[in-house]
């Protein structure tokens, strides 16, 4: 059994190849395909003829279209991005830079958001039509109507300005506090890690407000999806047979129930992944949080193009990975994966 | 077994003349039926109106800006009050309906035809169209959605048309696969086979038999769609993508209103923010009152 | 005492539309070793009976009056939590499709153990022993291999078995089987029953066997209760229920039985025979013009070919040059169909027989061999280019289940007219209305039904409809895809009346396909056995009954529970 399960995550890393190359042919064919002379746009609106000349060249603009896709990949093998134009640097640094800070920022609004998603749908599903069910059709109505930016200052206008309980949006972590010795790059575990206290408490409660508003929108589909998951398969043939076989309901509700029901709930994790790295760039451009999605949102405005495409390409990586990690788990929970059904 | 003689009221044409009658009696039955659904039909109704009518029911000029008169709050005079240049956010939030609106429906049309049409192709005849279709559809879910809508714009431009073809191509693989989906299932059901032993081209069996059955449950999704689709817009611009100012759109308007709330003008970035929920808030709303109009068999 | 006494139970749902009661005033009682058979129609109310008695109704049904009496107890009005302990340990429930009925994701033995382990029958160590041995008491081979098993993996017989060993496995007194044979083939049918008939007996239990087939009651029950629309219509011991039954109800369950010796015309009680005179045999003035010739047929289908491969499996395959497997559905078949004749085309699932009609109606294309209908070489025109042949309307088909065959968005009429509209040269309105209403005639459909909706139909009036459509064009071949099966008994013997009076009246070849020997009998003067995509055996009807040659035939028809009458 667990030979050709292995065999089963093993094709699965397999099928993300060709997405992979997908995504590096539409970053390519997006930026090389630009109206006008692609070369202009990487150079910037200030450069000159020489720079534009010098650009072309670097980038292999001159040549065909194949050539380039090649100069394109060998770049990326070698982790070369391109130069930002508004920093200076390699975009390849500064993207790593400022990582950790989206990541730091994604992992707290996943585990807010499944962590109030899953036991709100759960319960609303085993108590039908009582007033915990009513408030979970509530959020899942309106939390798909929310507008992440408008959440976000909706929250800073309550809690910062009226009640004065979160602190300013200034990113990550008061002026006067240093940031922790990096392990992860994550301030709260680190500070955590080296046993401040005090910083890990700023950097937290610095975390809350964006961490809410940006888990708030994903709240909604994981309910929902529990929420139906759960009722679908207590309906179902096999929790009738468990309950005529006069199996407790802890059993039937946990054993029998849930861990079919998670099924479903495991595949929407793929498109709350792909909601929260977008949501991303609004939740950071409104609370100032320097992460990489107000890194491109400074590249948009600036028109730098490498540091866009930079950007692109890494969450697009990003996302193709966290998938892969949802289809093992996935595959390692359901035993009838890999049959043709 | 003996038969019955046919009864009087079969008239021939009874069939015909019913129809248009009968569409607009089972309006009014699912519309009344769930009080949900009603509110839901009204509140569409009125933003229609008010993006069909915005600029004659403004009371000011969106775009007359009066610096003396900059950042008040709301009062009877304006009653969301005015913005950084003086001007009516009141105005500005009615005036904007017409264009979020022109943009989401605008790309959800051409995204629900695109990825309709391919989803059936690949539903209907399998093998490689949907090896095709399921490739397209991977390599644009391969990128989180908003990602590539921005990536998109930055590469193609910063106007309006470029936002929509943006959300466009974002939303077609939901759509194709829902298409794929249900015509998948109803490919082989009896009724289908039947059409084809009646002298029906694939064609035909596709466009009479197997899509309007389809529908349904695609008519759920570009309900729910469209309030993603608007949300999309809206964040887009919000960055500072797409439309510009001073153009009245609500997610410029929030960006825009952001600067001041950290120092309590709030009624800027709120109003129109408020106002963006609402029309997402009733899009999806309306997605079980159509599923109901179009489904025959939640008819009386 | 009786084991279980149901007293004047009474059960009603709240539903869209109101209050409905399902069942009423239902007496009923089972003795120790007593097997006990509720026969009855869909809607009769035989399985909200034992829902009942179990308490596993739906949230939306109440038990408003009655009382259920086990060993003295009121099931009915005991709380919850003890009824929940007499579940699987006194009593226990099996129901029909067992593949739905399992975990999915659970292996079987777990499953098993975990009713083991809820009623304290064994602990530790002593759990999957005891588990095994509950595999091997439903004659399981292999079963420590077995134990390690998921449902996906098993057969619907197998899934049944495992079913079977969760529900004894703790050794009730009581078992309560709710259509525990429906969609398994009919060899795998007659094993289940004998398993649970023979494991009740050997522990004296007690047994409630819910079913809607009546052929099936006689050969396993000792008493017989007979619902119809919520009420016990009649009731007694076997025997004495057929030689006399006490309802004109059970009389008409009876007759509509389909028995070795029965004839069409018997189907039926007196009062809806046919105003027409009645033969009483089948016509088999077969003339001797061939009609359809069938040679060597083959359909193969590549393995996996329903989901995309992927990319890299594609390119490894196409590297190592291995051919891709094939599984054969049919794997060359021949036979001819005489013009004006019946035959019938019989096997279990998987048996290739649908595969075969798909192919004779030119709905997909054969792999290899030849199909000539009227001299024509209709197996070399592609299927999707034989909607504009001018044989299309030649050869048409009527499908098993009445409410898929019929396009929910389409009334009657639009479903009927549809293909005079395409092949029978009909342009306006008018003349499709009058046709149409000829053709509903012929099939006795009142012709007001015409603008209805098939969710407004019954399951009967939907098979109408299916016939009108599939004659309206006047075909010379007419292949039947188990039109019947998904019916009620009595509503199948109406349509398979109606079938005959069609085939004299418009001279049309049948070929019927089915799994259910006795209802093929009825309707057809030859018969073909078919079985992993061969011919076992063909020949006249009756004689493949009577006196079947091969063994696989044999085991078909000593499968069929019959009367013991």
């Amino acid at each position: 059994m667990s030979g050709s399960r292995l065999a089963i995550v093993g094709h699965r890393l397999l099928q993300a190849v060709p997405s992979i190359i997908g995504i590096i042919v539409v970053t390519f064919l997006l930026t090389r395909a630009l109206p006008g002379d692609p070369a202009a746009y990487f150079a910037g609106p200030a450069a000159n003829e020489e720079s534009i000349a010098q650009i072309r060249a670097q980038l292999g603009l001159d040549k065909s279209l194949p050539e380039q896709f090649w100069v394109y990949v060998v770049d990326l093998v070698d982790g070369d991005l391109g130069t930002s134009l508004t920093t200076g640097q390699e975009v390849t640094d500064d993207i790593l830079r400022r990582l950790p800070a989206s990541l730091e920022l994604t992992l707290a609004a996943l585990i807010f958001s499944i962590g109030v998603a899953l036991p709100l749908g759960i319960m609303a599903a085993l108590r039908e039509n009582s007033w915990i069910d009513h408030l979970c059709r509530v959020v899942v109505t309106a939390g798909v109507s929310l507008p992440t930016f408008f959440t976000g200052l909706f929250l800073l206008y309550i809690f910062y300005y009226l009640l004065g309980l979160a602190p300013a949006p200034l990113g990550r972590l008061n002026i006067l506090y240093l940031s922790p010795e990096p392990v992860t790059g994550l301030y709260t575990i680190d500070a955590l890690i080296a046993g401040d206290f005090d910083t890990f408490w700023a950097s937290f409660t610095q975390l809350i407000l964006p961490s809410i508003t940006l888990g708030l929108f994903s709240l909604a589909p994981v309910a929902r999806m529990t929420r139906a998951a759960m009722l679908q398969v207590l309906g179902g043939e096999f929790v009738r047979t468990a309950r005529a076989a006069g199996l407790s309901r802890r059993t039937v509700v946990i054993t029998y129930a849930l861990r079919n029901a998670i099924l479903p709930v495991i595949t929407t994790l793929g498109m709350v992944f792909s909601f929260m790295l977008g949501a991303n760039v609004l939740v950071e451009k409104v609370f100032a949080w320097p992460g990489i999605g107000s890194y491109a949102i400074e590249a948009l405005i600036a028109s730098d193009y490498a540091a866009v495409q930079g950007f692109v390409l890494t969450m697009a990586i990003l996302f193709v990975i966290l998938n892969l990690f949802i289809d093992i788990i996935y595959t390692l929970v359901d035993p009838r994966v890999g049959i043709d059904s | 077994m003996s038969a019955l003689p046919p009864t009087k009221d079969t008239t021939p044409t009874g069939g015909r003349q019913r129809s248009a009658k009968v569409f607009w009696s089972q309006l009014v039955y699912i519309a009344t039926g769930n009080p949900v659904t009603l509110i839901a039909f009204s509140l569409f109704l009125m933003i229609v109106i008010i993006a069909i009518f915005g600029p004659v029911l403004a009371p000011y000029d969106p775009l007359a800006s009066n610096a003396s008169n900059a950042l008040q709050p709301p009062s009877w005079d304006h009653w969301f009050g005015t913005d950084n240049v003086g001007r009516d956010v009141f105005s500005r939030v009615l005036v904007a309906t017409r264009l979020d609106l022109l943009i989401s429906i605008t790309a959800v049309a051409i995204s629900f035809v695109v990825g309709g049409f391919l989803g059936m192709l690949a539903g209907y005849y399998g093998s490689w169209w949907d090896r095709l279709v399921g490739r397209m559809v991977d390599t644009i879910m391969a990128f989180p959605l908003f990602v590539l809508a921005m990536g998109i714009v930055a590469a193609a431009g910063n106007t309006v048309e470029n936002i929509v073809y943006a959300t466009a191509i974002i939303n077609v693989p939901f759509y194709a696969r829902v298409a794929r989906a249900e015509v998948n299932v109803r490919r082989n059901a009896g009724y289908v086979l039947a059409a084809k032993l009646a002298g029906n081209s694939d064609i035909r069996v596709m466009a009479l038999h197997v899509f309007p059955n389809a529908l349904p449950p695609m008519m759920v999704q570009v309900s729910l769609n469209m309030g993603w689709a608007i949300l999309n817009a809206a964040g887009l611009s919000f960055i500072g993508l797409g439309v510009q100012p001073p153009t009245a759109e609500w997610g410029i308007m929030v960006a825009e209103g952001a600067n001041y709330i950290v120092s309590g003008e709030w009624w800027m970035a709120i109003f129109p923010g408020a106002a963006l929920m609402l029309a997402v808030f009733t899009f999806n709303l309306m997605g079980d009152g159509l599923r109901d109009l179009v489904d025959p068999q939640r008819r009386t | 005492m009786p084991l279980l006494d149901v007293r004047d139970l009474t059960v009603e749902f709240a539903t869209r539309n109101g209050i409905v009661r399902a069942i009423d005033s239902v007496s009923l009682s089972v003795k120790k070793g007593e097997i006990l058979g509720v026969v009855g129609e869909s809607g009769s109310g035989k399985s909200v009976t034992s829902y009942a008695v179990m308490r596993i109704l739906d949230r939306a049904g109440n038990i408003l009056e009655g009382e259920t009496l086990y060993s003295g107890m009121d099931l009915a009005h005991m709380p919850e939590a003890e009824v929940a302990e007499l579940r699987g340990r006194e009593i226990s429930m099996i129901f029909q499709n067992p593949r739905t009925a399992l975990n999915p994701i659970r292996k079987v033995g777990h499953q098993i153990e975990d009713v083991l382990h809820a009623h304290a029958q064994a602990a530790g160590a002593n759990l999957k022993m005891a588990a095994v041995d509950a595999l091997k008491q439903v004659r399981i081979a292999d079963p420590e291999q077995r134990y390690h098993s998921y449902p996906f993996e098993l057969s619907g017989g197998m899934c049944q078995r495992i079913v079977i060993a969760i529900a004894l496995a703790c050794r009730p007194q009581l078992l309560i089987a709710d259509e525990p044979t429906t969609g398994l083939d009919v060899t795998t049918q007659k094993a289940i029953m004998d398993l649970v008939v023979d494991l009740a007996r050997e522990r004296n239990m007690g047994a409630l066997l819910i079913t809607h087939d009546l052929g099936l009651a006689s050969a396993y029950c000792d008493r017989i209760v007979v619902m119809q629309d919520g009420k016990i219509v009649d009731q007694g011991a076997t025997d004495m229920l057929f030689a006399n039954p006490g309802h004109p109800y059970t009389e008409r369950l009876i007759r509509a039985t389909p028995r070795p010796d029965s004839l069409l015309r018997d189907l039926l009680t007196d009062r809806e025979e046919t105003t027409t005179p009645a033969t009483t045999a089948p016509a088999t003035q077969a003339s001797p013009e061939v009609l359809l010739e069938v040679k060597n047929l083959v359909k193969t289908y590549p393995v996996g070919s329903s989901s995309p491969l992927s990319f890299m499996d594609s390119v490894r395959r196409k590297i190592a040059r291995t051919p891709a497997e094939t599984f054969r559905a049919v794997g060359g078949i021949s036979f001819s169909v005489g013009a004006g004749e019946s035959i019938g085309l019989v096997g279990e699932s998987g048996c290739g027989k649908s595969t075969t009609s798909s192919m004779i109606s030119r709905l997909i294309d054969k792999t290899e061999g030849e199909i000539i209908f009227d001299g024509v070489d209709i197996g070399a025109v592609p299927a999707k280019d034989f909607a504009r042949h001018e044989l299309r309307p030649a050869i048409q088909m009527v499908f098993q289940d009445p409410t898929e065959s019929l396009n929910p968005r389409f009334t009657a009429f639009q479903s009927i007219s549809d293909p005079m509209r395409r092949l029978g040269g009909v342009t306006s309105t008018d003349e499709a209305w009058s046709r149409a209403e000829l053709v509903a005639k012929q099939v006795g459909l009142p012709a007001h039904l015409l603008t209805r909706f098939p969710h407004q139909l019954s399951g009967g009036q939907k098979a109408r409809v299916g016939i009108a459509r599939a004659i309206a064009l006047h075909p010379k071949l007419l292949i039947l895809d188990e039109p019947t099966s998904a019916l009620d008994v009595s509503v199948q013997a109406v349509v398979l009346n109606l079938l005959a009076d069609l085939r004299q009246e418009m001279s049309i070849s049948y070929i019927f396909v089915s799994h259910d020997l006795n209802v093929v009998r009825l309707l057809c003067d030859r018969v073909i056995v078919m079985n992993t995509g061969k011919v076992v055996e063909q020949g006249p009807a009756d004689q493949i009954l009577s006196n079947p040659q091969m063994d696989y035939t044999k085991s078909l028809v000593a499968a069929i529970p019959h009367f013991s009458s």
